[in-house]
């Protein structure tokens, strides 16, 4: 089944022998073949044979199981069964049988059409009949738990009332990974000084008078945090990749980009007007081939070498919940002498002893990574990016990014915001109190890993990845999977294509350190009965060994 | 028998072999050779170069990279000038450098939000109750209350449908122009238009038009060229999507939009408009609506106003309104609104409380409005100095009207203006642009930013000063020190 990621059965032997060692839920139709779907991970002994860097391979367990065949083949039909009805109402509507909701322009008569019919299609005809699932207000803080506010539609999803009743469930679904998104106790008082001493906006770029010394002190202390010579920061993490990426490569360059970067990494290397080749999710081997291909042919057509290449990553994937395998493309880089350019936005904070990110949780040396970006909207409870590097680096973004120059820098809240939770992460003031929270939300992580896994789900990712996908396959049941959580009083993600490639539309928990045991327990009985409903445990694989590793006691 | 016939033919065929003539013999031989050679032989095949895996080596260790970013001196005059005006404090009516107050003339806040005490005070209130950051994009959880209501007022305000929040001004108008023009669509676009809107129109892949800043002479000449164009090829046409991208006020110059003559070219060629009105909105018009209300324009002949609610809202974000019809489109395919975090709910209140003070005090537009005609008044004869900008505009260029071939050395002057101004007491900037990635670099300028705030004796004081400030550097320049930095740093 060509799920699009990366291919690289080296555990196949390992694989083999674990279903028959621990045959739960395998039905003898499947050959070994079909049920290997353990791509990545649990390759500790295979991969392990090569000298340099086995140990971090010991503890790099991933499980991307591969979608069954009657599920993949079912989804489909139900994809064509959504399309059909589609076209069928559509031409109904077209000739005036069914009343047509959709807006439409009016007086532009002669003007060319903004859309296409066909763009429109999906969003009219699937995406409107489950939109309920999206975009839900709260009416809370995005901390442990949310008010949901209730909102009812009596047309199938063209139009949302309030009712104006909240519900309060648990929040699984926000980027809080270490809990800051509540900050009464421990930040509260500072934001407000500063709040009071500096007010909210700025109205100025960081070049225009709008550098304030908060901004000068944050820069500072996410070098220090991070273990860089220097650090910028920038008011939005979209706009960090999108601003800043231009001023590192041009025309002439290489982008080489992980197919499941996020979209700021795309049209931020769409922007620089270099070259951009895609490899295949975390496939080290294709990454190679083509950073040889690159360095050997140089340029298409001219064959000119290169400029510069530079190797776009993330640390954790949001979708996938999957690490990169930072030290092996650490040492590629360093072998074809390549840049790269690795972003944080989930890792840092939630990832690591230290809280510093992937680089962290690998015990690689921060100077091996050439940029370093990140975002502080998930583990800092706040808002913007950063990027660190060398001094030289951030000199010349300083004076030559966009974000400097023709934007409003950072509110001042925001940045004691940062400041506050970041030294409480580094143990400056609340000592303790940020190691705790780190090392909750990596035992939260595996124990509700765990949790679905023994219970039956398809779950991707890495084992230490607070992003926790939940495959689901069929996009009727995403959309009963969200609102029967949220009716049992859990809230969570759910994502269809496209966010996802068609036939993987899954779930997605996001763990916090303000999570504790009971919410967990409570969650994973909440998931196992709708599993149950909807029919969704569909693992074919046993049960993974480290989870038959004893847990510590919970660091409450 | 029967083999008897077969045994004629065979004769006959030999006999006619015979009997043939020897060239046709000949040809038909070389028919069979061609026909055996096309057979056998393979199909053309540019032979590929192999390099074997030690030349690959070789060559892999060979190549060297251009270095990742180029060596920026420590004393670059931005990072410099940066470093020396860090800012501690609120940057608000006054703003405190080095110890010093200065009269703030440099920062876009027009109706002097910052440091109002009744913005701070709903802020904090948002504060204690929804924390800081959002933790999530609009679609996860992102979407909080005072998210809605502040897209509701502004829709309200702005008297369209609907409006859509962004949480950064920059990415606004960047992610709202590709969500509807893309390749193959044109863009007639002002040369003048600010740098997020170049993005926007370089990240839509469209075709781009420039036409002269403020031109609409030449702005009709390509319109008409294009519909020779289309006339050509009318099935191409039929699917072009065509806009026009302009500015209320043009950030770049302070100079108002011609509105209504581009709404004659708007309906005579049939372009949908869409218009950044940053600077323009919450100064223009009776309320602050902007461009469109200053001309008497109605806005639903404007497909989409797009605006940063960084300048006259003093917040952080952004937003686009017009139709239902155009703006959820961009709920699912506004890149920067999908694919990012929320505006923190505290920014959005904040941003609220704005509008709310400026839709119940308009006092502070007309207060606006006059302060601007008066630092243009006052502004307008200094020697060797071009005032570019709209007296309605509180954006206000100041140009050397004798600029030397270096730009670089025009530069010097002016920050050696900002040095002088700011150690007599008035914040001052030139504007920042980067040399090598706008379309169309305007001269080096230092730009002015009214307040409504300003009482009339400090907009005086301030204007005295800034004409004190350029006659002396001016005349230092031109009594032959060449723009040099000597008197900068006898200064410092």
């Amino acid at each position: 089944m060509a799920t699009g990621r990366g291919e690289t059965r080296t555990s196949t032997v390992e694989n083999t022998k674990m279903s028959n060692g621990q045959p739960r839920n395998y039905t003898n139709g499947h050959k070994n073949g079909h049920t290997n779907g353990y791509k990545n991970g649990t390759n500790g002994k295979t991969n392990g044979k090569s000298e340099k860097g086995g140990r971090w391979q010991d503890d790099f367990e991933e499980y991307f199981e591969e979608t069954p065949y009657h599920i993949a083949i079912l989804t489909y039909l139900g994809y064509a069964l959504m399309v059909f009805i589609g076209h069928v109402r559509d031409f109904l509507r077209y000739y005036g049988i069914e009343q047509d909701k959709s807006c439409t322009e009016s007086n532009q008569e002669d003007y060319v059409p903004l859309y296409q019919n066909w763009e429109s299609f999906y969003t009219r005809n699937v995406y409107r009949r489950i939109r309920d699932c999206w975009n839900i207000p709260i009416a809370s803080c995005a901390g442990s738990h949310i008010d949901v506010q209730e909102r009812v539609t009596h047309d199938h999803g063209w139009n949302f009332e309030m009712t104006g009743k909240t519900l309060k469930v648990m929040n699984f679904g926000s980027y809080n990974y270490l809990g800051f998104a509540e900050n009464k106790e421990l930040c509260g008082r500072d934001v407000q000084r500063v709040t009071e001493k500096y007010g909210v906006g700025t109205c100025a770029s960081r070049q225009e008078l709008g550098y304030l010394d908060i901004h000068r002190e944050l820069d500072s202390l996410v070098a220090d945090f991070l273990g860089t010579e220097a650090a910028i920061t920038v008011p939005m993490g979209f706009a960090t990749n999108s601003m800043n990426m231009p001023a590192l490569v041009s025309k002439g360059c290489l982008i080489l980009s992980d197919e499941l970067n996020h979209a700021s990494l795309i049209l931020g290397s769409r922007l620089t007007g270099a070259l951009i080749r895609v490899y295949k999710h975390n496939d080290m081997k294709d990454l190679e081939h083509k950073l040889r291909d690159a360095v050997c042919e140089g340029q298409p057509r001219t064959h000119r070498p290169w400029k510069k290449i530079l190797i776009v990553v993330e640390g954790v994937y949001s979708m996938e919940g999957s690490l990169a395998r930072l030290p092996e493309i650490v040492s590629l880089k360093k072998k074809y002498k390549a840049y790269l350019y690795l972003d944080e936005a989930h890792s840092v904070g939630a990832m690591g002893p230290h809280g510093r990110g992937v680089v962290d949780h690998f015990g690689l040396d921060p100077h091996d990574v050439d940029i370093m970006m990140g975002t502080f909207t998930k583990s800092f409870g706040a808002c913007g990016g950063y990027i660190a590097g060398s001094k030289r680096l951030i000199r010349h973004l300083r004076a030559n990014s966009h974000s400097a120059i023709y934007s409003c820098s950072m509110s001042p809240p925001v940045t004691q915001q940062i400041i506050s939770t970041m030294s409480c992460i580094m143990g400056r003031t609340n000592p303790q109190e940020g190691r705790r929270r780190i090392q909750q939300l990596k035992w939260n992580t595996r124990y509700f890993r765990k949790g679905l896994h023994e219970r039956g789900f398809i779950i991707y990712g890495n084992k230490d990845s607070p992003v926790v996908p939940l495959l689901i396959y069929m996009p009727s049941k995403i959309a009963l999977f969200s609102r029967e959580c949220l009716k049992r009083g859990l809230g969570t993600v759910v994502a269809g294509f496209p966010a996802t490639p068609i036939i993987e539309a899954r779930a997605r928990f996001c763990l916090s350190a303000s999570h504790n045991k009971e919410m967990l327990d409570k969650a994973l009985d909440i998931v196992e009965e709708v599993g149950e409903l909807l029919q969704i445990k569909y693992s074919r694989q046993p049960v993974p060994r480290w989870t038959s590793e004893a847990l510590e006691p919970s660091p409450e | 028998m029967a083999i008897i016939p077969a045994t004629w033919d065979m004769y006959d065929l030999i006999q006619g072999f015979l009997q043939a003539p020897a060239y046709h013999l000949i040809f038909e031989a070389l028919l069979m050779v061609l026909i055996a050679k096309l057979f056998f032989s393979k199909s053309y095949k540019p032979e590929k170069i192999r390099l074997s895996e030690k030349e690959k080596e070789v060559l892999v260790k060979e190549w060297k990279p251009e270095p990742l970013a180029p060596d920026v001196p420590d004393d670059h005059p931005a990072l410099q000038a940066m470093e020396k005006y860090c800012v501690d404090g609120a940057v608000g009516k006054t703003v405190n450098i080095n110890g010093k107050d200065c009269i703030n003339m440099a920062t876009l806040d027009f109706l002097g939000f910052i440091g109002n005490k009744e913005i701070e005070e709903e802020a904090i209130k948002a504060l204690n109750k929804y924390g800081v950051g959002s933790c999530g994009p609009r679609g996860f959880y992102g979407t909080m209350d005072v998210h809605l209501d502040l897209e509701d007022r502004l829709a309200q305000f702005m008297q369209t449908e609907e409006a859509i929040l962004y949480s950064y001004g920059f990415v606004t108008i960047a992610s709202a122009i590709p969500a509807y023009s893309k390749r193959g669509d044109i863009l007639f676009a002002d040369e003048g238009i600010g740098f997020a809107a170049q993005k926007g129109c370089v990240a839509s892949r469209s075709t781009v038009k420039w036409f002269r800043h403020n031109d609409m002479e030449h702005l009709e000449e390509l319109l008409k060229e294009q519909e020779v164009e289309d006339k050509k090829n009318p099935k191409k046409a039929k699917v072009t999507r065509k806009f026009f991208v302009i500015e209320g006020i043009y950030a770049n110059y302070g100079d108002i939009c011609p509105l209504p003559a581009i709404m004659e070219l708007k309906r005579k060629y049939k372009v949908r408009i869409f218009l950044e009105e940053s600077m323009s909105f919450g100064v223009l018009g009776a309320t602050g609506r902007g461009v469109t209300e200053h001309f008497g324009v109605s806005i639903d002949d404007v497909e989409m106003v797009v605006a940063s609610l960084e300048n006259s809202m003093a917040s952080i974000g952004g937003f686009c309104c017009g139709t239902k019809f155009i703006i959820d489109h961009q709920r699912l395919s506004g890149m920067g609104y999908c694919f990012s975090a929320s505006q923190p709910p505290m920014v959005a209140v904040a941003a609220s409380k704005a509008m709310e003070l400026m839709q119940n005090n308009p006092v502070m537009l007309v207060k606006l409005r006059e302060n601007c005609e008066r630092v243009h008044k006052a502004i307008k004869d200094i020697e060797g100095v071009e005032v570019r900008g709209s007296p309605l505009s509180p954006v206000i260029h100041l140009q050397l009207s004798e600029p030397a071939a270096d730009r670089d050395l025009d530069m010097k002057t002016l920050l050696m203006v900002q040095d002088k101004a700011i150690s007599q007491g008035v914040a001052i900037t030139p504007a920042r642009y980067l040399d090598n990635e706008e379309h169309l670099l305007p001269q080096p300028s230092i730009r002015l930013s009214v307040s409504s705030q300003l009482s009339e004796e400090e907009i005086d004081k301030s204007m005295d000063i800034i004409k004190a400030v350029f006659r002396s550097v001016l005349s230092g320049n031109t009594a032959g020190h060449g723009g040099g930095g000597d008197s900068a740093e006898a200064h410092s």
